[in-house]
């Protein structure tokens, strides 16, 4: 028995190994790190001030002078979009982590408590996915006030409960699997059953879904934003930008499409990631 | 009920659930899948509990240990109440009775290693410095015959016997008096059958562990336990020395149970048992005697009354009216 027992290459701590062996992993990283970066060095890189005005230079397609053209302020668009890039991140990031970390608290404890305590949750969390994700968010948003932390507050609360939902689903059929009832007959607490045996055999399927729901978040900040709920103007989002292309979208389509591709990028580098990172933590892909 | 003499006694033993109900749901129904069960494991014996599917073996191994909380009856376990047992004195029962479970695909937790996953009840019980959990975790993996090498390894990278060592050697490690065994090779090969087995035996000898070993393999339990209890919808129809049991059943579904089961010898000529109907659910037993609608023996009283468990001979037990009669046990029957 113990001859079949021969080497393979997985080991403990050969996360970041497996992850790095993937090349789709490596584009996703590039794209994310490009993306982080520019954010962090907006200053640095935009070739103008974003808020500037110049009433002469208005809707002017791209060109070597605005190569990414100028808005109907004459406010030039890759600086815009430069800029805009900080708050889609911050808000994307910071709101889905929040939602993530409690959706995936509250899914868990519901689905392994089960019972009352887990229909009156689930009923709750219902009422809330009943709400169109913007209609929420712009409750939530018109209660709080009109500022970059509410617009996160806001976003993180419209997305908890479909983070609740991934997370309880797997938490239910987990519960009954042999090694969580070992588990509890070697005495474990509960606590660490949910935390050590549950959660990082559901973690992959939140953590791609939480790529995913980045998105909705960009774009529910982008709505936000443009009802005047979101961050106040003149400060560029890529929401507020692609909204006020739609504007001009016949004369002027470098207005919407540029933020557009912008949040596609990004959207595309966070699934890319998602993806790599989910094969990572399985150690059954992670042989392969 | 005798205090400390490392005993698990089980006492009239029931668990009922309930289906269906709800606001939409169908008719709410009472599936009394564990009804008045009772047994004693002496120390360092093995008790063999056999029946058909869905007769409610794996329900009594669970309630045992409290993974299902049973809804009528005791379970003492030396000396100590295991049903009333609470906190740290619930934990400390845990450390002394360990399961051992069917399928080995499901009893491993994926994404932790094979060390991670014999350390983790030591570290909760904190029982030993780091040194020493590292060598009590290399004895239980040599114990079960896996090389140490295995430690780092995780459970994908093992075939079913492997791992049900694996599983076998987390058992152990808290040094457990009881060990619970939910059918532990049925899910396995024949060949892989034997050699768990022996492992199992060789550390009931050594270490002088009992087991309640579950089953519906009657050869597995001939061989492994000194006594066994057979179960049919959730009663013990039949109790007593193995090989007496099975050599000389009693109870008619004893009877069955034997004659269905293949023996591995070209001589001797099947003779099967007529076996009528099918089990019924549980969610809706017959009256009287559970196994009249299939037994060719049931008349009068067992289509309205439950038989008791009954002693018949010396050490044994059966819940019938009619039971079989062999020679030798034929005075002591029918005066049972």
């Amino acid at each position: 028995m113990g001859a079949a027992v021969s080497s393979s290459p997985a080991r403990p701590g050969g996360l970041w190994l497996a992850f790095s062996k993937n090349r789709l992993s490596w584009v996703g990283l590039a794209l994310l790190a490009i993306i982080i970066i520019v954010a962090i060095f907006a200053p640095l890189i935009a070739p103008y001030d974003p808020l500037e005005q110049n009433i002469v230079a208005r809707l002017e397609p791209p060109s070597a002078e605005f190569l990414l053209g100028t808005d109907s302020y004459g406010r030039d668009v890759l600086s815009r979009l430069i800029y805009g890039t900080r708050i889609s991140l911050t808000v994307g990031f910071i709101a889905i982590l929040i939602a993530m970390t409690i959706g995936s608290m509250i899914g868990i404890l519901a689905g392994y408590v089960g019972g009352v305590f887990d229909q009156i949750v689930m009923g709750l969390l219902d009422v809330m996915l009943s709400f169109p994700t913007l209609l929420l968010g712009l409750m939530i948003a018109a209660m709080l006030g009109a500022s970059l932390e509410n617009l996160i507050i806001a976003i993180a609360i419209t997305e908890i409960a479909p983070f609740a939902r991934i997370a309880r689903a797997p938490t239910i059929s987990l519960k009954q699997r042999d090694f969580v009832e070992a588990g509890r007959a070697l005495g474990f607490g509960p606590v660490r059953i949910m935390g050590v045996h549950i959660l990082p055999n559901m973690i992959s399927d939140v953590v791609v879904m939480s790529s995913l729901w980045m998105a909705s978040a960009i774009r529910t900040e982008a709505s936000l934003s443009f009802i005047g709920l979101g961050v106040p103007p003149p400060t560029p989002t890529w929401g507020s930008m692609i909204r006020e292309g739609f504007e001009n979208i016949l004369d002027a389509w470098w207005l919407a499409v540029f933020p557009s591709l912008a949040i596609l990028l990004t959207v595309l580098a966070l699934n890319l990631l998602g993806d790599a990172l989910r094969d990572a933590i399985d150690p059954k892909l992670r042989a392969e | 009920m005798t205090a400390g003499n490392g005993a698990l006694e089980v006492r009239n033993l029931a668990k009922h659930f309930t289906i269906g109900g709800g606001l939409f749901g169908p008719e709410k129904k009472l599936v009394r899948a564990v009804n008045d069960v009772s047994f004693t494991v002496p120390k360092g014996t093995s008790l063999g509990l056999v029946g058909e599917s869905g007769c409610g073996k794996s329900t009594v191994a669970r309630s045992l240990l409290r993974l299902i909380e049973p809804d009528a009856g005791s379970v003492v376990f030396d000396g100590i109440d295991v049903r009333a047992a609470k906190g740290a004195a619930l934990r400390q029962l845990r450390r002394r009775m360990q399961i051992v479970f069917q399928d080995p695909y499901s009893s491993l937790n994926p994404r932790r290693t094979i060390q991670q996953a014999l350390e983790e009840p030591l570290r909760v019980h904190r029982l030993g410095t780091a040194r020493e959990i590292a060598e009590k975790i290399e004895t239980a993996i040599t114990e079960v015959g896996l090389p140490k090498q295995a430690l780092d390894r995780y459970p994908h990278e093992f075939s079913g016997g492997q791992r049900q060592r694996i599983g076998i050697a987390r058992a152990l490690v808290l040094d457990p008096e009881l060990i619970v065994a939910d059918e532990p090779v049925s899910a396995l090969d024949v060949s892989v059958q034997a050699q768990i087995l022996r492992v199992l035996e060789r550390l009931r000898d050594k270490r002088g562990l009992s087991f309640l070993f579950v089953s519906h393999d009657l050869g597995v339990v001939r061989h492994f336990c000194e006594r066994v209890c057979v179960m049919y919808l959730g009663r013990i129809v039949e109790q007593g020395v193995t090989a007496e049991v099975f050599d000389r059943p009693l109870h008619p579904y004893t009877k069955l149970l034997r004659d269905s089961s293949p023996v591995p010898d070209p001589t001797a000529r099947l003779t099967l048992t007529k076996i009528m109907g099918e089990v019924p659910s549980a969610a809706n037993p017959p009256p009287g005697c559970t196994f009249h609608p299939r037994c060719v023996r049931a008349a009068g009283p067992c289509m309205t009354d439950i038989p008791a468990l009954n002693e018949h001979d010396r050490g044994r037990q059966a819940a019938c009216y009619h039971p079989e009669t062999w020679p030798g046990l034929q005075a002591v029957a029918a005066a049972g």
